[in-house]
Formats: C-alpha cells, structure tokens, sequence
C-alpha cells in the first residue's frame, strides 16, 4: 500500500443513511480526497441494490437491463474502508449516544452521520389510489412491478392496454415514456394549465403537448383527478372534477416528491416548513456532528429535486468533513431531457422573473420547435431559456448565462448547422458539466497542463460529461479548441490522401455514384493512395455492391488478405476458412474438408467461430484448394475480410432440453444474410436458444439471445483487444422484427462507423451512445430506415461467393501463378516441421540446423 | 568509372501480365523479385524479402505513395519502402532496413531488368519467354 493512503491512526466513521446517486457520489468524493484514510464509510441503503441512476430510470424499459443502470464501478464497494448495506432500512437514530439501530436489529456508532435518504413519491389523496394497478414511479422495483402488472394484465383481458399519468412535469412525462415504451394507450393528466408547468411558459408547454400528442398520448391540462375507478380491486378507470370519465387498466401517480425526514424528524432536528432537515449552505444540520445531502435537505428554504445541487452537496460535505470550507454556491435548476424521444431544456431565468428581461422566441408549430431565449434589457446578456423540440443549443447556451452572448441572440435559436454556436471561448470560470461541476478552465487544464490527447482521456480525468452526458459536444469542442491551441492537430482526416473521414467519404462515393479509386482519390483526394485509403475505398465500393472485389481497378485496393481471399501467415503461406453457417456441417462436408487437408497437407485447426481453418497453403495452390471446396459445396468464409465472420450459434431447441426458440435455425439464416458485408472492422454474430447462453452471445457485435416471448438483441460486444459485453438494445422481437433491427443497425454502422473502429467503441462514440442509436434502429429518428433496408435488400440480393466467381475468371486466376515468369515453378522458402502428427512452419533455428522436414511442395506427414 | 559494366537486359514478362498498382513476382536466378506496375506504367524492381518477417511477401503489399514518393508496404506489418530506392521510409517502431532494388524498364511492352552482372541476380532468367 502507497504510503500517502496507509491509515495514519484508526479512521473515524462515518455512517451515510440512504443509497442513492447523491450517497454515491459522497462516498466517491471522499475516498478520491481522504488519501490519508481518515474516514472509514458505512452507506445503509433500503434497496436491495447497489446505488443506480434513478435519472435514467426510464431508459429500463427502452430495453436496457437494471445493470446497465448501475453508476460506476464495482471498485468502490471493494474498497476496504467502504461497507455497503443494502436492504437494510435505518430504524432511529441516538444522537446522544451517536449511534444508529437498522432493521437488522444491528447497532452502529458514527463520528459523523449523513441523511441523504431523499423524497419518496406522493400520492395524491384521491379515493381508490390503492388499488391494484395504481403505481408510483420511483425505483427500479416500482418500474419493473408496473411492467409486470401491465405484461399480465395484458395477457389477462387479451387487449390493448390503457393507462394515464397523473402529473404532467418531467416525472409524469418519464412515466408516460415508460408506458408508451411498454404499448399502454397513455393518456397524461395535468391539474396546470399546461404540461411541465415549473419548467417551461405557456408556449413552451403547447410546443410540447403538441409533440406529444403526435406521438400517440392524449394530453389533458387543467384537469383535477377527483377519483381512481376499480372494479375487483383492480383498477379500471378514471373521474375527473370536469370533462369525461377515462377507462384506465393502470393509473401511475407521478404529482411530485416529499423529503423522506421521518428519521430527523423524529430524532428531534429541525425540520422546515414544507418537510426537509434543515441544512445551512455547508450543510450542516443543528447537530454538528450530522449532515443531510440531496432531496431530503432543506437548503435556503427549498428542498431541491434534481441531481446535480445533490451532487454538488455532496462534495461540500466530503470536503467539510476533511477539514474544508466549502459552502453550497447555489443551485443551477437547468435541465435538460429527453421525454418521450422530445428535447426539452429549461436553464437560468427561463420564466423572464427578472425585471426587464427581453424575451426571443422562436416558434415554428409546423417543424414541433419552441424555443425562447431571456436576455437583459440591452438585448447583450443571456439570462435563461426554453428549448421545446430541439434543444441541440443547450449545451452550449447553458454555460453563456449571465454573460454577453455576442452576437444575434436570434441566430441562436435556428436550427443547428445554421449559426456559429459559442464553443471554445468560454471564460474559465464557466461551469461546463454541471452534474460534476467542471469547469471550462479545468477541461482546458487536463488538456494543457495533465496531457490529456482526446476526450475519454478528459472524461477520465475531470469526470466531465460522465453523468448525464448532455454537456458531451461543449466539452468535445473545448478540448479539440485546446488541443490545436497545443499544436496538435485536431484531424479526423482518414491519412496523407484525404481529408474526409471515413463515414464523409462513405456518403460521397454514395450520393456521387462513384465506383473506381481513381474518380474517387481524383475529385476528393491527392497522390495515389495508401494501406489505409485504399482497403477503406474498396470496403465502401464492396458495401456498396459494385461488383466482385477483385473487378478492374478494385483488386488494387485489397490487402494480400483480400487480394487472394485467405489469410496470410507469419511464414507467408496463408490459411483458407470456408463458411460453415451457424456451425452446423454434414458429415459429407466435414469429410470433404479434412480430404482436401490431407491431399495438400495442410495443418488442421477448429476455429473459435465453429470452422475448420486450413494452414499452410502456397498462393499457387489457393484455386486448387477452393476448385475442391467449391465443388464440395463450400463458400468463401471471407475469413480474411473486414466483414462478417461467423454467426455463432448453440445447438437450439431442436436437440437441448432448455432452449426454447431454434438458434441453429436463426443463426444459419443470419449468416447467409450477412455473408460478404464488407464493415469498417471484422463483425460477428452470435444467437442463444435461451438464457444459458451456450453461443456467448453477449460476447458479439449482435448477439441473440431466445426468451419464451421472441428474441432479445444485444449489440457492440466483442472479444479482441479491447473485450466488452454487449448491451441490450432491444427486447421480445418476433423473427422478422429482429432481422429488420440487425438489418438496420449493421448497415448503419457500416456507413458511419471510422476506420477500423469496432462497434463498441462506435456506440460509445455515437453522439448519444446507444439510446440515440436505438432510436434510429427502432423509431427512424432520422428518417434513414427505408434507405438502410433497401441497402441491406441490395447486398442479401446481389451476393455471390467471391471465390466461385474467381475460379471462373482465367484473368483473375492468373494472379495466383508463384512466379509471373516461371508459373510452374514452386516457391521453395517454405519450411514445415512436423509437430502432433501435422505440418507447421520451421522456426529460424530448425531452417538453419537443417532439420527442416518439408520444403517446398507438399509432403504427406504422419507422425 | 572507366567503363560501364556489361548489362544484359532480362525480359521477364509482358508489362500487361503485371496488375496496376500491384506487385507480382519474378524469379531471377533464383532470387525472388517484386515487380510492381505503378498507375502511370512504370515498373519498379525491389526485393521480395521482407527482413522484417523473413517471408517472401513484399509484391503482395499494397502500392500507394507517401509524400509524392511511390511506395509498397509489407503485408506481413506494414513497413513501408520507397520502390524506387528501397530506403524503408516507417519502419514500424523497428530499425529501418532498407531493400535492395534493380533497375527494371519496359521495352517493347515486355518488362525488362536491367542486371549489370556484378551485383549477384545473374541475367539467367529460371523460365520466362
């Protein structure tokens, strides 16, 4: 152990009462500060769950899975000066003694003691809010007891579903995301005379209803529920103090949220008018030895429901705690949020309470967009604003509050791409990521003066843009600014040849029709090309399907691997893999391989993707070798492209006691599908029968996985250097659905994925990461979906093996002779020892000692 | 140099047997050659030798140009050589070892190279026309 982090005398304890994100980020500030070991943390959590983004709550039912949630590491909870308690309720406290009773029935004494057990969710007083079917919508269990409730109803009155959301503010707006998401006919009941009432004016709040109602919920504003309707003690509709009564299956209750202060309440601390432990600005109660953070303090007279004034309490407190003097600067009510698929961001002075404040707006009912800027009275300073419908420009206004925005405040408000948006300029000071409190100048710092080259370094190192990520593009901007200001040059040029990246020069050779290197490099390119250019055109034209890869001046492109369709070796020999779909193979087939492997002696190998690999073959012998596979009834396994490889598969239904849906079957549809789809890297697939996983699915670029329901589909995991597990992008899918979604999402990361990038790190990339790239897979958010099917359609329509096609071509095949003027001749530098009954390759000393046992040709080896 | 030495040009093969933009290989008394037909139809001479793997490989490396200069690069892990020097121009976090190069022409449409005869590629084509 370091000595700066050895323990200087047995530490302190500090017990935290509550396991949310705000508890989280304590525990986090105070082991990144307290190097010493001064505090030893025990964080007493009711769920029985590690700390998780409630923010995100929603995005559980978009298909993500609970884990995904999770906020951070694992690291934390393994640090030994950390103990977390989950499922654990905290009964009383003693502050007397200093000691705390849990459920448990366990006593725990603390030197100091943080509340940070935040709000529950309020249930209106209405008759019949009890019902079976009425829901709150708070944690992760609410969310999957709602499901749940909704699946089995469902199934029960063998109909659609309908449902309604009392509150219309961004909790009752999640809510009803979350019932859209689960196919319930929603319906959002708001007492306000608009939707969001504490975030956005009268305008906005038409802009967003609109939307929303176009995407299938029914808004109804001023409207009073007066009762929750049941019938079997389930609910089953709706009365209102006016309008119609609404038949409802489930009624979500998502009116606001209420400090849990029962626990400093009925330990005797002050508690404020309208609920909340009563903190000053250190957040400190009226016991010097406890603190409350997040929802459940009352701070300057307000409990505060958002994340980021928590988190901000949060490292106050670690830094109190370590002998520091911070106080709470404030707290910034901006927001920003994704409702439904609706941008909505509300920051600064949005309601223009300000005296003299000017007003912009920007409303355009036609296009969905609702936007409002509040500028001082000289029209110079930023003040606040709304953005409904697109609100691409709030992480850039956001940080521009309370300083001169420069420029036409109207310019701001048209549609991105069509004004200068503020970017590196920002004074210092200027808070960019306001859940972490970052600043301009420290991004610029970790760029300047920590050696941080792109942006995961300055995630990493400033913690910028890693919780809810909105502020990602300003802090992207920033650093790319500072890193030219640093001299090194901010290019996504693809290399010395051109300067577009790969997914721009992907769209021209596309939009322009163009089908050869030399139009290509002439009108967007210099010189002649290189090892990176070059096999990146020919991935473009081969995805694109203009025709065999070795056609005319195509075969220039190719790599050695591609130019002779097999896999070199570090001898120079290459190896040869046909496709075997989905894994399954006729003994007739298996028979055929190993006969063309023993006739040329070929070392024999079962790959990790269920295939036969042969080794060891002369490029002369290649047409010979594929003559006999072809005839076989073999194809190209395009083992050596950039391309789709194998399609895992375990053996399914039809043969295991638990699969439930035929993976052999799907897995071999898939890969005939895919076969020869040139990508920007190697892609794999694999498909489960059911939740064993026996395929490894999860391990896959696109994994399948079978439930009693349909498919799940989890995409960007892969082995390799870097391995990752894929993530589940969607859930339950019929067979045609989930060829539609792979379809798309291949073919969308094939035209926007860069050189040699993964689909993992594509996906982290992606401005948005996978929700975004869900939403165009899925919803064709950008309207691309007809243009991806029919490029997919093309390539599943035009594909042809490549080998067969070259074994009928003499001007191709004649790139295989050894020698261009002696064709006949063998290359005689190949050296093979024998080793476990097959060849392999002479090592340097074996060639020079002479104990080489095969040269040249082939011989039969048998040990 | 008082005199030049004796050359005896070597055909090889046709300058339309070679792919552009490709390399292909000649053997040459028994040394591997790479000859590389460029997009202008220029033809260069270089080793086949990758010293960096020991496998006979260079033809089959992708031809491109680096900074004007034409250039091919080893299949086997990509160090780049000038073709018509030889001088390897990124040696991949390696020394830098340069090829051998000849000079070849094209005569008549047939890919001539020119060998001197004192610098070990004996003008004794093993096949050719």
């Amino acid at each position: 152990m370091p000595e700066d982090t050895a323990p200087t005398a047995s530490p302190q304890h500090l017990v935290i009462v509550g396991g949310g994100m705000v508890a989280r980020r304590l525990v986090d500030a105070l082991r990144e500060r307290d190097g010493q070991g001064r505090w030893a943390i025990t964080l007493i959590g009711e769920e029985p769950r590690a700390p998780y983004d409630r923010v995100a709550l929603t995005s559980y039912f978009a298909g993500r899975d609970p884990e995904d949630l999770a906020l951070g590491g694992q690291d934390l909870w393994d640090d030994p000066l950390v103990t977390l308690l989950r499922g654990v309720r905290v009964e009383s406290i003693d502050r007397t003694m200093r000691r705390v009773t849990t459920s448990t029935g366990a006593s725990l004494d603390y030197d100091a003691l943080v509340l940070a057990t935040g709000s529950f969710a309020a249930v209106p007083p209405v008759p019949g809010n009890d019902l079976r079917g009425a829901f709150v919508y708070r944690t992760i269990d609410d969310v999957a007891d709602l499901r749940a409730y909704v699946e089995s109803r469902r199934e029960e009155l063998d109909r659609p579903v309908s449902g309604a959301v009392v509150g219309g503010g961004l909790l009752g707006l999640e809510a009803a995301g979350a019932l859209r998401a689960l196919d319930v006919d929603t319906t959002v009941v708001e007492f306000a005379p608009r939707l969001m009432p504490l975030q956005v004016d009268e305008g906005g709040g038409e802009g967003l209803a609109r939307l929303i109602e176009g995407l299938g919920v029914t808004v109804r504003t001023s409207t009073a529920t007066s009762t929750v309707m049941g019938e079997r003690g389930a609910v089953c509709g709706m009365s209102f103090s006016e309008g119609p009564d609404l038949d409802v299956d489930v009624v979500i209750f998502a009116v606001g949220v209420r400090p849990r202060d029962e626990l400093a309440r009925q330990a005797g601390l002050e508690i404020g008018e309208r609920g909340g432990v009563v903190v000053d600005d250190a957040c400190a109660t009226e016991d010097p030895a406890i603190w409350a953070i997040g929802e459940v303090a009352n701070i300057g007279g307000r409990c505060l429901g958002l994340v980021a004034p928590g988190y901000t309490m949060a490292e106050i407190v670690a830094d109190r705690l370590l002998g520091g003097g911070g106080t709470f600067p404030g707290a910034d009510l901006s927001t920003k949020l994704k409702l439904l698929g609706v941008d909505v961001a509300s920051f600064g002075d949005a309601f223009a309470q300000e005296p003299g404040g000017l007003e912009v707006v920007v409303s355009d009912p036609v296009a969905g967009v609702y936007k409002k800027l509040v500028m001082s009275d000289d029209a110079r300073t930023l003040r606040g604003g709304i953005l409904v419908g697109d609100a691409s420009a709030y992480a850039a206004l956001r940080p521009m509050v309370g300083r001169e925005l420069g420029g036409d405040p109207a310019a701001y408000l048209l549609p991105e791409g069509s004004a200068p948006a503020p970017t590196g300029d920002l004074p210092e000071e200027t808070t960019v990521c306001s859940c972490n409190n970052v600043t301009a100048g420290r991004i610029r710092g970790s760029v300047s003066e920590e050696g941080c080259t792109d942006l995961a370094g300055v995630k990493a190192c400033t913690r910028a843009g890693t919780s809810c990520g909105s502020c990602l593009p300003l802090v992207k901007k920033i650093v790319a600014a500072e890193l030219t200001k640093s001299g090194v040059e901010v290019s996504t040029a693809l290399c010395e040849h051109f300067g577009l990246s790969r997914a721009e020069l992907f769209d021209v050779v596309r939009v322009q029709g163009l089908t050869t290197f030399s139009e290509i490099i002439e009108r967007h390119g210099t010189g002649r090309g290189c090892d990176i250019c070059k096999p990146v055109i020919g991935s473009i034209l081969a995805s694109l399907g203009t025709g065999h890869i070795l056609e005319g001046e195509r075969a220039a492109l190719q790599d050695t691997n591609d130019f002779v369709m097999a896999n070199l070796q570090k001898d120079g020999s290459y190896s040869v893999v046909p496709r075997i779909p989905g894994g399954e193979v006729t003994p007739e087939g298996l028979i055929a391989i190993g006969q063309v492997a023993k006739d040329f002696g070929l070392y024999t190998k079962i790959t990790g993707g269920q295939r036969v690999d042969l080794f060891g073959a002369r490029i002369d012998q290649l047409p010979s070798i594929w003559a006999r596979l072809v005839d076989a009834g073999f194809e190209s396994g395009h083992a050596y492209g950039k391309s789709l490889r194998t399609v895992k598969s375990c053996v399914g239904s039809t043969w295991c006691r638990f699969g439930v849906q035929d993976s052999v079957g799907l897995a071999i549809d898939l890969e005939l599908r895919y076969r020869g789809l040139r990508s920007p890297h190697k892609i794999k697939l694999g498909v489960s029968g059911c939740a064993r996983e026996c395929a490894e699915a999860r391990s896959k670029d696109v994994g399948v996985i079978a439930t009693d329901n349909g498919w799940n589909v989890y995409v960007g995991g892969n082995g390799g250097f870097t391995p990752r597990h894929a993530r589940l992008l969607a859930e339950d899918l019929d067979t045609e659905t989930l060829v539609r979604t792979v379809d798309r999402f291949l073919m969308y990361y094939v035209r926007t994925a860069d050189r040699l990038q993964r689909t993992a790190p594509w996906i982290e990339d992606h401005e948005g990461g996978l929700d975004v790239i869900r939403a165009v897979v899925l919803e064709d958010s950008l309207g691309i979906a007809d243009d991806l099917d029919a490029a997919m359609a093309t390539h599943v329509g035009t594909y042809r093996d490549e080998w067969a096609e070259t074994l009928a071509d003499p001007d191709k095949l004649a790139r295989f002779a050894s020698f261009v003027n002696a064709p006949d001749v063998v290359d005689d530098s190949l050296a093979y020892v024998g080793e476990r009954g097959q060849a392999r390759p002479a090592t340097p000393e074996e060639r020079s000692s002479g104990s080489v046992i095969i040269a040249g040709t082939t011989l039969e080896v048998r040990s | 140099m008082t005199a030049a030495p004796p050359t005896t040009n070597v055909r090889l093969c046709a300058l339309t047997d070679l792919v552009p933009e490709r390399g292909s290989v000649a053997l040459v008394d028994g040394t591997q050659v790479a000859l590389v037909r460029t997009h202008d139809d220029d033809v260069h001479a270089i080793s086949n030798l990758d010293p960096y793997s020991g496998a006979q490989v260079i033809a089959r490396g992708l031809v491109g140009t680096r900074g004007g200069r034409p250039t091919i690069i080893s299949p086997m892990f990509k160090q780049v050589f000038d073709l018509r020097t030889g001088e390897c121009l990124d040696p991949v976090g390696r020394e830098p070892v340069s090829l051998r190069t000849w000079p070849a022409a094209v005569v008549d449409g047939q890919v001539v190279l020119e060998a001197t005869g004192d610098d070990g590629v004996a003008p004794s084509p093993v096949g050719g026309p």
